[in-house]
């Protein structure tokens, strides 16, 4: 794809301090725009998250974020972002760490 | 409504909170609650060392084509991510450019093209950097085989080279591609996969170039042939409704072999060692005389994932991957939302009209 096209753009309509806002993401699909959504409920300083998909064949999602107490949406998004590496990591570990013990049914499968 | 007293469950799956109902015709309770105001005075925000208690991860059975592991207290988002980027954006090598020199064979240029497509190969896709519409072939980013076979007939009227199968592939390295693969020579995973089949003085003669790509742009670069995952069944006896003696039998019988367990003076219980291989036939909702006496649930966040690869990479490896291309895309977000932020906090901060100069050529892992 052209180079030109920004990975995030905050549609018009958001509010100036950003209390409210709809982020464009390009490249992306449900797999972030469901993920990231979950985290970002998770925060309670949010009062409304939701994404959508606009249309099957555009290749991004709007990602809708209203926040309590004119707090920056843009800072609650960074921090989603952050505490969903956070939990990828975790996952990562431990699947590692049950792999590495060996206790599990090894069998052979014919192709 | 508590199970067996030798539970080999920890309690906390009883937690009705946690169950999704399944019921004769319909399913009940399957949105998650856990978020913060759901349930007054409870707080339910993020938080990574709550997390980490919660969250189990166990490998339950490895071969060397596929792999059942649980993951146990994460949310269907998270869930339903990793299982799409396994099937999605897990990047494999295949065959991409198909050159016909000579097709005399009854299967026309573009089947043949579209068959070879499909061939998994063995070549680690790590080893490899995409190749981009315009972008100039080279060793790094393809890999060519070449496919010459002529079909004849040999002694005593037998065929030679009838069929024309993915163990015919020839590699024909490029500039350092030698010296890299070393003894791993590049060739397809399962060698009798029959690509087309010939007749006597029947020739084909292509030229093949492999290159790297991801499922979401066509199936045949997903490295996995099923992922998939599904919750944990549970079935629920409610104590002041036994099951009498009599109808024992009939009542295990609704169940997979091996979930019911009745006594030898016909008391029932669940023996949850064998309830993860429980169908969820509903059988048991069809009878009258169970009404009542038990209910059938799903663990809402314990997921059994299956996966079984096809290609390079080994089943186990599969999970981990695709965590991998999951922070890759976190990163590449989470860099563009960090440079929106730093130009809005810049001179002229009336950042919501102001055009974004998000970097939008963040790399992505491979």
């Amino acid at each position: 794809m052209a180079e030109s096209i920004p990975k995030i753009q905050i549609l018009k309509g958001a509010e100036p301090d950003l209390s409210a806002a709809t982020y464009q993401i390009h490249d992306e699909s449900h797999t972030i725009g469901n993920a990231l959504r979950w985290m970002l409920m998770k925060n309670e300083k949010v009062e409304f998250c939701g994404y959508s998909v606009p249309h099957p064949s555009e290749n991004h999602i709007n990602m809708r974020i209203q926040m309590y107490d004119g707090l920056s949406s843009l800072t609650a998004l960074i921090q989603a972002l952050k505490d969903l590496d956070d939990l990828c990591v975790t996952i990562d570990e431990e699947y590692t760490k049950s792999l590495q013990s060996g206790q599990f049914e090894r069998w052979d499968e014919k192709s | 409504m508590a199970s067996s007293s030798s539970s080999q469950l920890p309690p906390s799956v009883f937690n009705p909170r946690r169950h999704v109902g399944v019921h004769a015709e319909r399913v009940s309770d399957v949105a998650s609650t856990d978020f913060p105001g759901h349930y007054p005075g409870e707080d339910h925000t993020w938080s990574l060392a709550r997390f980490k208690e919660n969250l189990t991860v166990s490998v339950k059975r490895l071969s060397q084509r596929s792999v059942e592991f649980d993951l146990v207290g994460v949310d269907a988002s998270i869930a339903n991510a990793f299982r799409r980027i396994m099937i999605a954006e897990v990047p494999t090598i295949a065959i991409e450019d198909v050159f016909v020199w000579n097709n005399t064979s009854v299967i026309h240029d573009e089947i043949l093209a579209q068959r070879l497509g499909l061939i998994p190969l063995n070549v680690d896709p790590a080893l490899f950097s995409p190749r981009l519409p315009g972008d100039i072939p080279y060793d790094r980013n393809t890999l060519v085989f070449q496919l010459d076979i002529e079909c004849s007939r040999g002694a005593k009227g037998a065929i030679i080279n009838e069929y024309v199968t993915s163990g015919d592939l020839k590699w024909v390295p490029q500039g350092e591609q030698e010296s890299v693969f070393g003894d791993l020579v590049p060739t397809a995973t399962n060698k009798d996969i029959v690509i087309a089949k010939l007749r006597p003085g029947q020739v084909i003669n292509v030229e093949l170039h492999a290159i790297k790509g991801v499922g979401k742009e066509h199936a045949k670069w997903s490295p996995v042939a099923t992922a998939t995952y599904r919750l944990h069944p549970l079935v629920l006896l409610n104590p002041s409704k036994p099951i009498p003696p009599h109808l024992a039998q009939k009542f295990a019988s609704c169940f997979s072999p091996g979930v019911v367990k009745v006594s030898p003076d016909g008391e029932v219980s669940i023996d949850d060692r064998h309830l993860r291989k429980e169908t969820m036939s509903r059988e048991v909702l069809r009878h009258k005389e169970f009404e009542g006496s038990v209910e059938l649930k799903r663990v809402r966040d314990w997921f059994i994932y299956s996966v079984e690869s096809e290609g390079p990479y080994a089943p186990e490896v599969l999970f981990p991957e695709s965590i991998k291309v999951m922070r890759g895309k976190i990163a590449a977000i989470r860099a563009a939302a960090e440079a929106l932020l730093a130009d809005s906090e810049g001179p002229d901060a009336g950042a919501a009209a102001a055009g974004p100069d998000a970097d939008g050529d963040v790399e992505m892992e491979p």
